[in-house]
């Protein structure tokens, strides 16, 4: 079991947009000072409230997108049609506008830059939003633990992050990544667009005697097929860990 | 993650719902469901969001472990389906 160390009453804080970045055309960052906040680990999320003028409630949750910071928090949100809270997020938030979080909460799908074992990411959509926050800090730590990523997307066009995944890439110690196109892929790619299958699991990720721990997170059904591929291939379940978002993402 | 209408979700996603009330991070705790008798990281729960509140259901039975609605200026907490939870407390 992870480590829980007692912590104080959670309570809602007021952040400040400093900036956003457009990812995808769907999708975007949204950078945050946050007055006090406590810091966090690579894998942990926020819920975010947001309040109508009639006092109506909606509370979302979001992961957080970059490496531990003890004074900024970057979440990427991806726009779901007829969301009631994510097209606000991508579109009508602003620079300098307050947004309500609080956390970081959730202990257990979290990757600290201590754990010296393989690391093996999959990422299905925008899943790879907390993936993303362990590549930062496995960057930003300098980790030993080798990490590889396998992301599975719709085309290139959806993928998050792609540029700054190919220098991380090519940089010294940097994971190894792998596209999974489901629908679309590039000119001249190998493989015919399609879901992760045990092949392509066998060839893009770690080996279960290398003993990696892996982090799975996307649509719920992305998550249960990519896990029990894991199981198929040898992995041991408690070395899975991971975490759904629900299908009305869209399949990735 | 991204919490738009699903069908389910992990038990990770009632995170910030019951560190409003505990002192410690109750995702990472083991908890023993009644029904199955399976200990379950309360984190792998199947976090069910369409109800008025949040009901986690075990991943091996379907049995519900607990469920927690927030409401103005209080929380109703039911862990009806877990006879017991293990938390991590260092020594410190």
């Amino acid at each position: 079991m992870a480590r829980a160390a007692v912590l104080g009453r959670l309570t809602w804080r007021v952040g400040t947009v400093r900036a956003v970045r457009d990812e995808t055309p769907t999708a975007r960052t949204l950078v945050l000072d946050v007055p006090g906040w406590p810091g966090h680990e690579a894998g942990q999320h926020v819920d975010v409230r947001l309040t109508a003028a009639d006092g109506y409630t909606a509370v979302r949750s979001y992961s957080l997108a970059n490496a531990p910071d003890a004074d900024r928090v970057e979440l990427t949100v991806q726009q779901v049609p007829d969301g009631e809270v994510s097209p606000y997020l991508t579109q009508a938030l602003a620079v300098g506008d307050p947004l309500e979080i609080r956390g970081p909460v959730g202990g257990w799908f979290v990757w600290r830059p201590g754990q010296p074992e393989p690391v093996q990411l999959v990422a299905g959509g925008s899943g790879i939003v907390p993936l993303m926050a362990m590549v930062r800090a496995h960057g930003t730590s300098g980790g030993r633990a080798p990490m590889r990523l396998l992301y599975s997307v719709r085309d290139p066009a959806s993928a998050l992050y792609r540029a700054e995944l190919a220098d991380r890439a090519a940089s010294d110690g940097g994971p190894e990544v792998t596209y999974a196109y489901t629908r679309a892929a590039p000119p001249g790619w190998p493989r015919t667009p399609g879901r992760i299958d045990a092949d392509l699991l066998a060839a893009a990720t770690w080996p279960p005697e290398a003993g990696p721990s892996c982090y799975v997170c996307g649509p719920t059904g992305f998550v249960e097929r990519v896990a029990d591929l894991l199981v198929a291939a040898g992995h041991e379940p408690t070395r899975i860990r991971t975490e759904r978002f629900g299908p009305s993402g869209g399949s990735p | 993650m991204n919490t738009e209408t699903p069908a389910h979700l992990d038990g990770n996603a009632a995170a910030g719902a019951l560190r409003e009330v505990f002192a410690v991070d109750l995702t990472t705790a083991a908890g023993r469901c009644e029904n199955c008798g399976r200990t379950v990281v309360l984190a792998e729960a199947r976090l069910y969001t369409r109800a008025p509140g949040l009901v986690g259901r075990c991943p091996g039975c379907e049995a519900v472990l607990f469920r927690v609605v927030r409401g103005p200026d209080r929380t109703w907490l039911d862990l009806r389906g877990l006879t017991c939870i293990e938390v991590s407390l260092p020594d410190a």
